[in-house]
């Protein structure tokens, strides 16, 4: 371990704002791709299954 | 066209462009007057200090220019889309490759040339002279066909589609950045005593490229779009 | 044994195959992330010119990377659509795009996280920088052409045809853009890091950009999932079949 404390590894030796936008943006971006996949996903079975259910020959947007 | 051979259906293609622009010089006309007030947008923008003119005119030149090519693309494929003669153009047995220079050099002597000529001028009001001026002019007669030939891609991508002239705008500026760079620089290295030469040289490459290269993703795009 | 590897052509074989593939992918994917930034944090060391702030490229370059390989594999599955005219090619094209635009924006932001500690300004026009900006509005125009078109199968190929063009493009820019630079003697910087790096910094930069490759690979697979169900090129099978049999009554 080299930090001595835990507020020394926040601070990064003075760069912690570059440091941390850089691996908090980084990771915001991972999940929010993942939650809309999920997102999408949902919304595309739903309109499957309401066409299916619907019995009407809808073509999907 | 009925020309059996190649150089038969290119020059008739060709020569009805050209014929077809003479009726409405207004095309023409209307590249060259943007050309003059986006260069002169810049001096009123910056202030009329003939130092910075002369750094940044190079630069605002070559962008006016390219900006007037890009804005002239919607009229290389469109008139013929709409009235039919593009699906006819695909199904000649002439390669639709070559029938493509043919046409996009035609759009480039009504769009491009006048404003290679008229770039003189506008080099003047930047305080550009002498050699750095025939730099200027050599280095839009090297770039334009190549931005005609390169824009011509995107003209056919976006052929009837809704909201297509910011779209070509996106697809096609980031194609035409290396163009920009070696036109503009040639002149800037002409201005800096350095001389153009090497600029040139590989914007005449940037030109061979496009007209080999190029007229396939075209031909390949007007085909995907007349389906 | 031989694995018939064309019968996951069709999007009916392949559906399931990458419904199984991508937890697999996503797991190890967070198990070498989480060691990869352990092992930059905590094992490799200050590096002696830049301070600690040169622990933002465990993940700007791994981002870059992505975004470029991304790029080609996305031109080269458009490439196989054009030629074999299959649609699952052109599927995956499509899937590819948002996530590699995703780490072209990353790769910019924290190249200029990087750059303003380190060389005092937000933005520099060398190469590298300016090749990642045009790559993202590459990234741009082939999703914008996409959603631009309604006819489906047309979208797909103009954006395939827009992509292969891109991709001839990235290394003129490169170098059109470093010829431009030693033409104005300006930018002398460069995004590259000067001093040699240590084992382990080297080493915590490769896993996190395997790590990314292995997530992009699932959220991709996640992608052309979606995709293949809104296209209705995967009939509804993949429903229990209570539902099924529930639709069949109905009619």
């Amino acid at each position: 371990m080299q930090w001595g404390s835990a507020s020394e590894f926040f601070a990064m030796g003075g760069y912690g704002l570059y440091v941390w936008t850089s691996f908090v943006a980084t990771a915001l971006c991972m999940v929010w791709e993942v939650l809309a996949l999920w997102r999408r996903r949902a919304a595309a079975r739903a309109e499957q299954r309401a066409a299916l259910l619907g019995g009407t020959d809808e073509t999907t947007a | 066209m009925n020309g059996s051979s190649i150089w038969e259906a290119v020059s008739g293609i060709v020569r009805r462009d050209l014929l077809l622009a003479m009726r409405r010089r207004s095309d023409a006309a209307m590249s060259v007057f943007f050309l003059v007030i986006v260069a002169s947008l810049f001096p009123l923008g910056v202030g009329p200090e003939p130092a910075v003119l002369r750094t940044i005119g190079p630069g605002v030149l070559w962008v006016a220019a390219l900006l007037a090519c890009l804005l002239s693309l919607n009229r290389v494929f469109t008139a013929d889309y709409l009235d039919g003669v593009l699906e006819q153009m695909v199904l000649i047995p002439q390669p639709l490759p070559v029938l493509v220079v043919g046409k996009v050099l035609a759009h480039w002597v009504i769009s491009g040339l006048p404003v290679v000529l008229l770039s003189p001028l506008l080099g003047l009001q930047f305080g550009l002279s002498g050699e750095s001026l025939g730099v200027l002019v050599s280095s839009l007669l090297l770039g334009t066909p190549t931005l005609s030939m390169i824009g011509a891609i995107g003209a056919a991508l976006v052929l009837g589609v809704r909201g297509s002239g910011l779209l070509v705008a996106l697809l096609v500026l980031p194609l035409y950045v290396p163009v920009l760079i070696f036109g503009a620089g040639a002149v800037t290295s002409s201005m800096a005593g350095i001389g153009g030469e090497a600029n040139l040289s590989l914007l005449g490459a940037c030109l061979v490229l496009s007209l080999f290269l190029a007229p396939w993703a075209t031909a390949a795009a007007l085909r995907i779009a007349l389906e | 044994m031989s694995i018939n590897w064309l019968k996951y052509s069709s999007p009916q074989a392949f559906y399931p195959l990458a419904g199984r593939l991508i937890p697999w992918f996503a797991v190890v994917a967070v198990a070498l992330m989480v060691v990869g930034l352990y092992t930059g944090f905590f094992v490799a060391p200050t590096d002696f010119q830049q301070g600690e702030a040169y622990r933002i490229i465990f993940v700007h370059v791994p981002a870059a990377w992505m975004s470029m390989f991304l790029y080609v594999v996305m031109a080269m599955w458009a490439g196989i659509g054009l030629g074999l005219k299959a649609r699952l090619s052109f599927m995956m094209a499509q899937a590819i795009a948002p996530t590699g635009a995703m780490f072209t924006f990353l790769a910019l932001l924290t190249g200029a996280m990087w750059g303003k500690p380190t060389w005092g300004a937000w933005w520099v026009w060398d190469a590298r920088l300016t090749s990642e900006l045009i790559l993202l509005f590459q990234y741009a125009g082939v999703m914008l052409l996409r959603t631009s078109i309604d006819d489906v199968r047309r979208a797909d190929r103009a954006s395939a045809v827009f992509a292969l063009v891109g991709v001839v493009n990235v290394p003129i820019i490169y170098f059109s853009v470093q010829w431009w630079n030693t033409l104005h003697q300006g930018a002398s910087v460069s995004m590259a890091t000067g001093s040699k790096m240590a084992a382990t910094m080297l080493i915590a930069m490769l896993i996190m950009t395997v790590a990314f490759w292995l997530y992009s690979i699932a959220v991709i697979l996640a992608r052309v999932r979606c995709i293949m169900v809104e296209r209705e090129s995967l009939p509804v099978w993949e429903e229990k079949p209570a539902v099924i049999q529930e639709a069949v009554e109905a009619r």
